[in-house]
């Protein structure tokens, strides 16, 4: 009689091996990280310090040094998205093999775009402060530098599943490059690329929000120096508005993306 | 009589939105205060920067140092990983309209919402407040944005589900947890794996940030270097860093085939 199974033994033996080594890596981590225990015995008079310090909340901060720093944020988003999509676009027509036929070319805009998303935008912020100073400039560009390489490799997938018809009957009446590329490829990835790029704005919006950390500007500035205050009731004002942006930029992509997509 | 005929009539309102969209963009632009001397200044603070980085700082003393963050960076993110990934499949689960009640699915919803609207980074500031300083608090930041993500992706994963296969077990009469781990959990379960890479790639990048502001890990080290304009180690940092996440990436690309 024949046995029926799911799963060749081949792959059985990667799933277990795949169980086992996270089950070893998890026992390891739980073994050799450092828990200092003293810390935990307070905790939830600390948590309940923490909620009864935030609020009421300091509203006077708002007009004080929140609303400025908001706008900014929105800048920061924004045009880092945008220099994102401007650098991302050539990039990802490289990066697409039917597009692009020599793999050393591919290969290079991939390099890019993989050494763009490995550096975290909060350490690509650290550079940019360090060459620019502080300020929302270096806020901009580690956002844009950081977001290449999500655009590119997600708009580059999308040109390399675009079908050949369209392309072939275009190149076949002779129209040139720059025309095939705006007649027979962009029709074809517009969608992908306008839900590329209003993902990776929502994204920006949360990021952005903590460059100010390091210095790079935008709302991250205010919780920053509330912090350092240890003035707990800005601290959570600035939550607040933090979380109400994040809600609203949500609500604004989704409606964006079901009536353009 | 116009001889010319459009295809498409002009569409005054997109159009309208696209000046709009300009000046917009103009006007922020002008407020970032980029001017020519600035630019200017900031090509030789580059190239000083870049010298100063290199080569990258290799004195024992220092890799001890680095080696230790970064393993307790790996360990925060293999920790908080496997916590929030076996947190978020009930809560996927509670998410789901077409399995769960809408009540539930909705209070799933609100939680979710809640745990991703904040950046880890930020997340961990309270945790470092409530939890003392240290990988605990990385570690609880990271937990609370790993099921946010793949809560909400699990969920939307679920609400895709083929009904066939649901029914099929469910006419056998099979229970309710009968009915998820032979109707649901087979159609899911390679997605779920795949959300679950993902989040590690993305729990390990972030718990080498989560140290800036306390919660342990490689960050603190990362930025009193930084701090200290020790540039040559934060260099050492950097590479390893990036190293580190590569390998990861290519251990779930690995796991992805196997998981197909």
């Amino acid at each position: 009689m024949r046995r029926w199974s799911r799963f060749s033994p081949a792959e059985r033996a990667a799933r277990t091996a795949f169980y086992a080594l996270s089950l070893a890596a998890l026992v390891w981590s739980l073994k050799r990280i450092e828990i200092i225990p003293e810390f935990l015995y307070d905790a939830p008079e600390q948590t309940a310090d923490l909620f009864k310090r935030m609020w009421p909340f300091d509203w006077k901060f708002y007009p004080a040094a929140i609303h400025a720093s908001l706008i900014e944020t929105f800048h920061i988003a924004t045009l880092g998205t945008l220099l994102a999509l401007i650098l991302a676009v050539p990039l990802s027509f490289l990066a697409a093999r039917n597009f692009t036929r020599s793999p050393l070319l591919n290969w290079m805009a991939h390099f890019i775009f993989v050494s763009s998303r490995s550096v975290n935008s909060l350490i690509w912020a650290l550079l940019f402060v360090a060459i620019f100073g502080p300020g929302a400039l270096a806020g901009v560009l580690s956002i844009a530098c950081r977001s290449v390489g999500f655009v590119g490799k997600l708009f580059g997938e999308a040109l390399e599943e675009a079908k050949r018809g369209p392309v072939e009957a275009l190149v076949a009446c002779g129209a040139p490059r720059t025309l095939v590329v705006v007649k027979g490829y962009w029709p074809q990835v517009e969608p992908a690329f306008w839900s590329v790029a209003l993902l990776r704005w929502d994204i920006n919006i949360r990021e952005s929000a903590v460059l100010g950390l390091v210095g790079a500007g935008g709302i991250g500035v205010a919780l920053d120096a509330a912090m350092n205050n240890l003035y707990w009731d800005q601290v959570g004002l600035c939550l607040a508005v933090i979380f109400a942006v994040v809600l609203t930029t949500e609500l604004v992509t989704h409606s964006i993306r079901s009536r353009i997509l | 009589m116009n001889a010319r005929v459009k295809a498409f009539a002009p569409h005054w309102g997109s159009r309208l939105a696209w000046v709009a969209a300009l000046v917009y963009v103009v006007f922020a632009a002008s407020t970032l205060q980029v001017s020519w001397e600035r630019v200017q200044q900031g090509g030789p603070q580059a190239a000083k920067l870049l010298s100063r980085m290199w080569p990258p700082n290799m004195a024992p003393d220092k890799l001890d140092l680095i080696s230790s963050g970064m393993l307790e960076s790996l360990q925060i993110a293999v920790i908080a990983s496997f916590v929030g990934v076996v947190l978020s499949l009930p809560l996927g689960l509670m998410a789901a309209r077409n399995l769960a009640p809408s009540l539930l699915a909705t209070a799933a919803r609100v939680a979710i919402a809640l745990c991703r609207s904040f950046h880890p980074v930020i997340v961990s500031i309270l945790f470092v407040k409530a939890v003392g300083f240290g990988a605990l608090a990385g570690v609880l930041a990271l937990i609370v944005s790993s099921m946010g993500f793949v809560g909400k992706l699990f969920a939307e994963v679920l609400e895709e589900l083929d009904e066939k296969q649901v029914e099929a077990v469910r006419a056998t009469g099979a229970g309710f947890l009968a009915v998820l781990i032979m109707g649901v959990m087979p159609q899911v379960y390679a997605r779920f794996i795949g959300l679950a890479a993902y989040q590690f790639d993305s729990n390990l990048r972030n718990s080498t940030m989560v140290g800036i502001v306390g919660g342990g890990g490689i960050g603190a080290a990362l930025f009193t270097a930084y701090q200290r304009f020790d540039y040559d180690v934060v260099m050492t940092i950097l590479v390893l860093t990036i190293a580190l996440i590569m390998l990861s990436e290519a251990l779930s690309m690995g796991l992805k085939r196997v998981f197909r």
